[in-house]
């Protein structure tokens, strides 16, 4: 969508802004550091010892660059079972929003029923309230259901989400009906029709909700904080959280616990950039 | 009568024409239905309910009818974290005027704009725990890396996030930080929309790029803005992690002065299981939130430029 925008552009408008680009350049070379030097000063610290780190005046480069944080952050947090929580309860997260938005979306979408469009409201209507005020009852309902402390509690709340299914809604209307009229003069189904027709054409948007709701799950704090009382199947972003509690003034430590932490979600950026910035454009929503 | 009566059968055979039965469309939506009603819409009522309870961490809550409400009202605490919340979302509104800048600067080169994107991406993608951390160090009283930076030219520094005074501003910039990328992406699709051929035009009028960006890109833009202004709002009203990961101590409680609204709720409702109290200061957030937005539609007559 913004590809094709883009291109024209590009051709249209270089020749004439050619001309003292590089002053451009430099505007938007400062604030790129700007906005870099908070991660190149904690890949730094992370390989200090908490002695080098806490000197003032600071040292910009490691006396003796030291792995020594990374293993203290191994050996006092449970990384790879918060890891596995974490990828667990996102990939749960993600299945499930996804089939749920994509049903529900293609009806809203396509299907006639009464009450569709007072339903349809009700739905985006959820979208304007704040999420807190959900909290104490998705608390309740958890913990009455048994599940505090489990995968699935950090994750089925998230699956559903009004703002899935509004965006699932818009991919399916995008589509011809052609389509659809003609899967059923070959005899196919409603849910042969979804599935093997229409599902396969928005695969784009699919993508993008697909990345926009494992940003939210890898990085959500507040309510794995608050099913998770006991401590069993914590998420990576509690026992980050906690760690600083354990290791205050530890900075190496917390330094290479929060890079550890939040690799894996910026490597899946770097591959799938063009989800990413698909998925934020056509939202405009904020986590 | 024939005309009341003839309409019914045509829809429900142009229904028929277009697809199955209407239990299809109720099965399609059924996933979607129960959870949203047992986990958004169920727990909503609830909670609104909850407001006008008195709740004791076990047992049944008892009506109260509007006492928690007036409690809030003077409760010192309650309006620390409310004015806190306001400081914190007027520094983020500066940051819309930066992202709008930076967008049409990347607009306007020819190459590297996809590096730029990604490097202003890079915080809306790193754990905001990860990112409170590092900050954190990097404000230090003692031995933090903004502290040396000023010491070079000459600044006294401070305690920025141990010290109620400068707290949540050093929060507010750290927001701003955070949200730039998404900002940016917002921008960017609006500038997308902008036909090239009015800046060839006015570049041939001899406009330069500062004119251009006043006459052309601003007001062309100008419902994007509107967007990201409105979106920015209802986001940093309900900022957590940064006050929960930046400003606590190792006893567990964040500097008391610099609470915001969500951060007293999560103490109130989950720390202190006080559910009613909590439950209060959410449906206020709701009121404020609604009010804000409304008001910002209102106004945007004056401003946004729709063609």
């Amino acid at each position: 969508m913004t590809e094709s925008a883009l291109r024209p552009r590009k051709a249209n408008g270089a020749k004439p802004s050619h001309r003292g680009e590089w002053v451009l350049h430099l505007a938007l070379t400062v604030t790129a550091v700007l906005m870099v030097a908070p991660f190149a000063w904690q890949l730094v610290t992370a390989f200090k010892t908490t002695g080098e780190a806490s000197q003032s005046p600071p040292t910009l480069w490691p006396a003796e660059p030291t792995g020594d944080a990374f293993a203290t952050f191994f050996d006092s947090v449970p990384v790879w079972s918060q890891f596995t929580v974490s990828a667990s309860a996102l990939a749960l997260r993600v299945l499930g929003q996804l089939a749920v938005a994509a049903l529900a979306g293609y009806a809203f979408a396509r299907l006639r029923f009464p009450g569709r469009t007072l339903l349809f409201g009700l739905f985006i209507a959820m979208l304007m309230v704040p999420s807190q005020l959900f909290l104490i009852g998705q608390f309740e309902l958890i913990r009455d259901l048994e599940l505090l402390d489990t995968i699935p509690a950090l994750a089925i709340p998230g699956m559903f989400s009004a703002f899935g299914i509004f965006l699932m809604r818009q991919a399916f209307m995008s589509i011809p009906t052609a389509y659809e009229e003609a899967a059923r003069l070959d005899g196919a189904g409603p849910l042969r029709t979804f599935w093997s027709v229409m599902l396969p054409m928005v695969k784009p948007t699919l993508g993008a909700l697909a990345v926009l709701t494992s940003l939210y799950s890898w990085n959500d704090l507040l309510w794995p904080l608050i099913v998770s009382p006991r401590g069993d199947n914590r998420p990576l972003t509690v026992g980050l959280a906690g760690l600083q509690g354990q290791y205050g003034t530890d900075y190496p430590t917390l330094m290479a616990g929060a890079l550890v932490a939040s690799l894996p979600l910026i490597v899946i950026f770097l591959v799938l950039q063009r989800q990413f910035f698909n998925g934020i454009a056509s939202s405009g929503l904020k986590g | 009568m024939t005309a009341r009566t003839a309409p019914p059968p045509a829809r429900r055979r142009r229904a028929g024409g277009l697809g199955p039965s209407p239990w299809w469309g109720y099965a399609m939506i059924a996933p979607a239905f129960i959870g949203l009603a047992a986990l958004y819409l169920w727990p909503f009522l609830k909670t609104f309910a909850k407001s006008f309870m008195d709740t004791p961490a076990f047992g049944p809550g008892t009506w109260t009818g509007l006492d928690n409400y007036t409690d809030l009202l003077g409760d010192g605490d309650f309006w620390q974290a409310f004015g806190n919340s306001g400081i914190y979302t007027a520094i983020l509104l500066l940051g819309v005027p930066i992202a709008t800048v930076l967008a049409a600067l990347i607009q306007q080169i020819s190459r590297g704009r996809a590096v730029y994107r990604v490097l202003y991406f890079l915080p809306v993608v790193t754990l905001p725990v990860a990112i409170s951390m590092v900050w954190r160090f990097i404000y230090n009283g003692d031995f933090g890396l903004l502290n040396w930076v000023l010491s070079l030219f000459g600044v006294q520094g401070q305690y920025w996030v141990a010290d109620d005074a400068y707290a949540i501003y050093a929060i507010g910039v750290v927001g701003i930080w955070m949200s730039l990328g998404v900002n940016l992406i917002i921008l960017g699709a609006g500038l997308q929309s902008i036909p090239p051929e009015l800046y060839e035009a006015s570049s041939m009028d001899g406009a330069g790029r500062v004119r251009q960006f006043f006459k052309i890109t601003l007001p062309l833009l100008s419902p994007s803005v509107f967007l990201v202004t409105v979106l920015t709002v209802i986001s940093a009203l309900q900022m957590f992690d940064l006050v929960f990961v930046m400003l606590r101590s190792v006893d567990n409680t964040a500097l008391d002065g610099s609470k915001t609204i969500v951060y007293l709720f999560y103490e109130k409702a989950f720390v202190q299981f006080d559910q009613g109290y909590g439950a209060a200061i959410a449906v206020v957030l709701l009121l404020v939130i609604m009010l804000a937005t409304v008001l910002q539609f209102r106004l945007q007559r004056r401003w946004v430029f729709y063609d």
